[in-house]
């Protein structure tokens, strides 16, 4: 038993497959995570970075004349819903499945 | 002698699979029918022993239709594969034959007309089953056409190009009618001529379906095949002056049929200038769009969400669709009124007629 028990957390700790976010993140208007009820498993440094980037949308559109209320990025298997905070974001994570409802 | 051929039924609900073990059983060519009534089990019988036809239902628990014929058609090629589902959406309709399927039919359509079903099942498991070539992407439109007319059929050809969706009516070997990109008749029939690629269905004939073109099928094949020649070859620098006004004229028509405010087909960073109609800001805009892009694309690797499918954002004034086009980028804007619900299947419509 103890010999499968060593197997099968080798395997557990070398699976490559990454879970989707799934959840509402608010960040800061330097992209600091300020409040999040996506899972504790999911990395904080990746929520930073959709955080991050969010807000980098948001400013280069206020940049070409074009500020943006809301931003909504769909992914083929995940859509980032993104609203802007005086100067921060509240972004909602919805991971998406085959059958899932067509984005609009 | 001929051997018996194995089907696969694929459903979740015990009381359906059992109805069509005893319709299938009926078929001319008397198949083996197997069921299963989960991905997993099926994808087990496929493994274990060869079958000539899958048939799958689209909204099962853990491993939905799509899923399984996804993983079908990269597993076993040469297996057929009919979509038998209850859900009465086109969006599904177009995955399935997104995915290769052969056949898409309606449970409901099933019932009410399992004649032609059957038949249509007895046609899948009967045809080419020592060699020759399998669907018609191979064949150029225009041999599509001849063939359909050759053969004197009446139906109505449904082809498909990304979002775009075109119609042909034939009748007796004749064509009769033509409906493309909002056209209708022979304008709609060029149209449909000049794209390259797509997909195509063949659809029961509307025999009461009013007659638009009256030109003989060789005719306005040849006359499109020069068009399409000169357009190719633009022999004068008049020719294609002309060829660039009538261009911008078609475009902005696309565009105020579509009733979008403005396009920005922003080519990747050294690769030539974006090329806009209505607006004034369409270098700024053309930064913001070609950016957004690159992050947002780094960003899906990164959290592996898969591929961009596109952005959409909104503020009081505006709507707006960021899409990817081949290597280029597409920024639409629409007024704020405009039904956001069918904002991206008319975007999606917009992009693919402006490359076209």
């Amino acid at each position: 038993m103890g010999f499968l028990k060593k197997l099968s957390r080798l395997f557990r700790s070398r699976a490559g497959v990454q879970q989707l976010p799934a959840g509402s993140v608010t960040v800061d208007r330097d992209g600091h995570v300020v409040t999040s009820t996506v899972s504790s498993a999911y990395p904080k440094a990746l929520l930073g970075e959709i955080g991050r980037d969010v807000l980098v949308l948001f400013r280069e559109a206020r940049a070409a004349q074009m500020p943006l209320a809301e931003v909504t990025i769909h992914f083929t298997s995940l859509r980032i819903t993104a609203r802007e905070l005086r100067g921060g974001a509240i972004i909602f994570l919805f991971p998406q499945t085959a059958l899932s409802p067509m984005p609009t | 002698m001929q051997t018996q051929q194995k089907i696969l039924v694929l459903d979740d609900d015990a009381d359906w699979l059992d109805l069509c073990r005893e319709i299938f059983l009926q078929l001319p060519s008397k198949p083996d029918v197997r069921t299963a009534s989960s991905a997993r089990r099926a994808l087990a019988m496929l493994e274990s022993e060869p079958f000539r036809l899958l048939i799958c239902d689209l909204k099962m628990p853990r491993m939905d239709g799509l899923q399984v014929l996804a993983i079908v058609r990269r597993r076993f090629p040469g297996l057929r594969t009919v979509v038998l589902s209850g859900l009465e959406d086109e969006e599904f309709r177009s995955r399935a034959y997104a995915l290769g399927v052969d056949l898409f039919w309606l449970k409901s359509d099933m019932q009410r007309n399992s004649k032609m079903f059957t038949e249509c099942l007895e046609s899948l498991l009967g045809h080419d089953t020592d060699g020759g070539f399998r669907g018609i992407q191979s064949k150029s439109l225009m041999d599509i056409i001849q063939m359909e007319c050759l053969s004197r059929s009446s139906s109505v050809l449904r082809i498909t190009r990304g979002p775009l969706v075109a119609k042909l009516w034939l009748q007796d070997g004749e064509l009769i009618d033509a409906e493309a990109e909002g056209a209708r008749g022979e304008v709609a029939f060029r149209r449909i001529l000049a794209w390259k690629s797509g997909t195509f269905e063949n659809l029961p004939a509307e025999p009461g379906r009013e007659r638009t073109i009256t030109k003989p099928i060789n005719a306005l094949l040849l006359e499109s095949a020069q068009a399409m020649d000169e357009n190719a070859n633009p022999s004068t620098e008049t020719q294609f002056v002309d060829a660039s006004h009538r261009k911008t004229i078609w475009k902005l028509s696309l565009l105020t049929r579509e009733g979008a405010e403005f396009v920005i087909a922003v080519p990747p960073e050294g690769q030539g200038e974006p090329e806009a109609l209505g607006t004034q800001s369409a270098d700024q805009l053309a930064i913001w769009t070609r950016h957004a892009a690159e992050i947002v694309k780094e960003l899906g690797d990164k959290i592996e969400a898969g591929p961009l499918s596109h952005i959409s954002g909104n503020n009081l004034e505006k709507q707006l669709m960021v899409l990817p086009h081949g290597d280029k980028s597409f920024l639409v804007g629409w007024p704020p009124g405009a039904a956001s619900n069918q904002l991206l299947e008319q975007s999606r419509k917009l992009v693919a007629s402006w490359d076209s």
